[in-house]
C-alpha cells in the first residue's frame, strides 16, 4: 500500500495504525470479561487484552443479540491494565465504533463474534483513528477488509468453540493461496482478482511480496499451548485466545503456558514442558453440533 | 559478524529485515544457547512486560545482562529501550529492566494507541542530511538522562535516541520505515569500537 509520509506530528495515520499490529507479533491477545480477569492476563504475559462482556463460549450458549460491551464495565478494564486493550464492535455497527473510539480502547475488532448490524457493509475503517482487526476467512476477504482500512487481519476460526479446526482450515486457505498467488504471471493476478473479489492492487502488491499487506493473526478455537504453536507454525504471527483461557478448569496456568508456546513454537521440548499439568481445557465442541457458524458472517 | 535479534516477542522480524538490507546476517534469540557467538544484540519493540517475563522464563536476562557487562553492543527500540534503562515508570511492579542505559523512561509516555504518531526527525551528527522519519507506538518518553548519555535525536526537546558506550536505545521503531540509518550507525558503532576497524 502507498503511505504517504507526514513530516509534521500526525496520528490515526495507517503506519501508525498497523505499527500497533506490528508490536502485538508473537504474543497472546486475551478474552476478558472483568478487571480481575484483565489483571490475570496481563500478570501472564499477554500482549493484549480483548473486553468483552461474555466470551464467545457463553454468548454461543445464551443466544440473543450479542453487542459491544458497557462503556463502565470497558473503563474498568482500562483502567486495571498498562497493557492494549481492545473491544468488539458489530460488523457494519460504525457508531458502537465511535464510542469505542471515544472510550479510547487501543484496537478495534470487527467482530463476527458479535450479532451483525449490516449484512451489506462492513464499517469504513479508514475514517477512524483508532487501528481495527477484522476476521477472514480466505484471501479474498482478508484483501477486502484490508481495502476498507483494517491494519490487522485474524482468521476467523471458529469462537467459542475450544476446536482449532476451522481456524487451521482458514490458516491454510489464506496462506495456501498467497503462495499460489506469488506463482501467478500478471494476467493470471487479474483474474486472481476477479475470483477472489478483492481490489487488484492489493492482489498484484501480495503476489510480488508473498504476504498480506498487514499482519495476520489467528483467532477462534485455541485452547492448549499445542493449538497456540500449531497456529504460529502454520505460518499465524500471533495468537488470540477467546474462550480457551477462562473456561478452562485454571485459567492463570494455562494463561502463561500459552504465552510461553507462542514464543518458543518451534520448540518442541519446551511445548512438553508448558504443556504439563494444566488442568482440564474448555470441554469444546464439534463442528457438527455447531448451530450457528460465526464465521459465516462478514460480506 | 552476527547479530542477534531478540525474538521472545514483537518486531523481531522487521528488525532482521532492515539488518539484511544492510548486509549484516542475523539470528533470532530465544534461549541462552542462542547467544554464544552474537557480535551485537537488538531489543526490538513489543510489549516490555511480556518480554520481561519472558526473559525471565527462558532464562535469558542473567545472560544478557552479564553479555551487555561484558561489552556487548545493543540496539533496543521502544520497549527495547525501556527493558535497557536504569528505571522505568509506570512499569508493572514485577517488571525487570537491565540498566545499562542511564535514562528514567516512563512507559506509555506519550499516551495510548491514540496518541501514537510519526514525525520527522533530525539526527545529531547528521547536519543538513534528510530527517529521519520515526514512527512512535504507546512510546516511553526519556524524563531523565545521566551525564553519559549522548543524545542522537529529539522531538519536541524531548531526547528520543539516545547512546551510552556499547548501548543504543530509541523511543521510535526505525525497524518500521525503509531507512536504515539508525541500524548502519549502530552497525559502524560496533565495528569501530569493538573491532576497531573502521566501517
Amino acid at each position: 500500500m502507498t503511505e504517504p509520509v507526514t513530516p509534521e506530528h500526525a496520528t490515526g495515520t495507517f503506519p501508525v495504525k498497523r505499527g500497533l499490529a506490528e508490536m502485538l507479533k508473537g504474543g497472546v491477545i486475551m478474552d476478558v470479561v472483568t478487571p480481575e480477569q484483565a489483571r490475570i492476563a496481563e500478570q501472564a504475559g499477554a500482549t493484549a487484552v480483548m473486553a468483552l462482556e461474555r466470551v464467545p463460549a457463553d454468548i454461543r450458549r445464551d443466544g440473543g443479540v450479542a453487542r459491544m460491551s458497557d462503556p463502565e464495565m470497558i473503563d474498568g478494564i482500562i483502567a486495571a491494565v498498562s497493557i492494549p486493550v481492545m473491544a468488539k464492535a458489530r460488523i457494519g455497527h460504525f457508531v458502537e465504533a465511535q464510542v469505542l473510539q471515544a472510550l479510547g480502547v487501543d484496537f478495534v475488532d470487527e467482530s463476527e463474534v458479535l450479532t451483525p448490524a449490516d449484512e451489506t457493509h462492513h464499517i469504513d475503517k479508514f475514517a477512524f483513528g483508532v487501528p481495527f482487526v477484522c476476521g477472514a476467512t480466505n484471501l479474498g476477504e482478508a484483501l477486502r477488509r484490508i481495502a476498507e482500512g483494517a491494519a490487522l487481519i485474524r482468521s476467523k476460526g471458529e469462537a467459542g468453540t475450544g476446536n482449532i479446526v476451522e481456524a487451521v482450515r482458514h490458516l491454510r486457505s489464506i496462506l495456501g493461496d498467497i503462495r499460489r498467488l506469488t506463482q501467478a504471471d500478471p494476467a493470471e493476478q487479474f483474474d486472481w482478482a476477479k475470483q477472489l473479489q478483492a481490489p487488484l492492487p492489493l492482489v498484484q502488491e501480495v503476489a510480488r511480496t508473498g504476504s498480506l499487506p498487514v499482519p495476520l493473526f489467528c483467532a477462534g478455537g485455541i485452547a492448549t499451548p499445542a493449538d497456540a504453536a500449531l497456529a504460529m507454525q502454520l505460518g499465524a504471527e500471533a495468537v488470540f485466545v477467546g474462550s480457551g483461557i477462562f473456561k478452562s478448569d485454571d485459567p492463570a496456568p494455562r494463561a502463561r503456558a500459552i504465552v510461553e508456546a507462542t514464543t518458543h513454537f518451534r520448540d518442541p521440548e519446551m511445548l512438553a514442558k508448558v504443556s504439563r499439568g494444566l488442568g482440564t481445557p474448555m470441554t469444546g465442541i464439534g463442528m457438527d453440533q455447531v448451530a450457528e457458524r460465526y464465521a459465516d458472517r462478514g460480506w | 559478524m552476527i547479530a542477534g535479534v531478540l525474538a521472545l516477542q514483537g518486531a523481531f522480524a522487521a528488525h532482521q529485515a532492515r539488518l539484511a538490507e544492510i548486509g549484516v546476517e542475523s539470528r533470532q534469540v530465544r534461549r541462552p544457547g542462542d547467544l554464544a557467538d552474537v557480535d551485537a544484540l537488538v531489543m526490538p519493540g513489543g510489549e516490555s512486560t511480556t518480554m520481561s517475563k519472558l526473559l525471565v522464563s527462558s532464562g535469558l536476562f542473567d545472560p544478557i545482562a552479564a553479555r551487555i557487562d561484558g561489552g556487548l553492543p545493543v540496539l533496543g527500540t521502544c520497549a527495547g529501550m525501556i527493558l535497557l534503562a536504569a528505571e522505568v515508570l509506570d512499569g508493572r511492579p514485577d517488571q525487570r529492566c537491565l540498566g545499562a542505559v542511564d535514562i528514567t523512561v516512563r512507559r506509555n509516555g506519550y499516551g495510548r494507541q491514540l496518541d501514537s504518531f510519526e514525525c520527522d526527525l533530525e539526527l545529531t551528527g547528521d547536519p543538513g542530511g534528510p530527517p529521519f522519519h520515526g514512527v512512535f507506538i504507546r512510546a516511553p518518553k526519556v524524563e531523565r538522562c545521566g551525564p553519559a548519555v549522548e543524545v542522537l535525536a529529539e522531538h519536541d526537546g524531548v531526547p528520543v535516541l539516545v547512546r551510552q558506550g556499547r548501548v543504543t536505545v530509541a523511543s521510535f521503531h526505525p525497524e518500521l520505515t525503509p531507512d536504515p540509518r539508525v541500524h548502519a550507525r549502530f552497525i559502524d558503532h560496533v565495528h569501530v569500537h569493538v573491532h576497531g576497524e573502521a566501517p
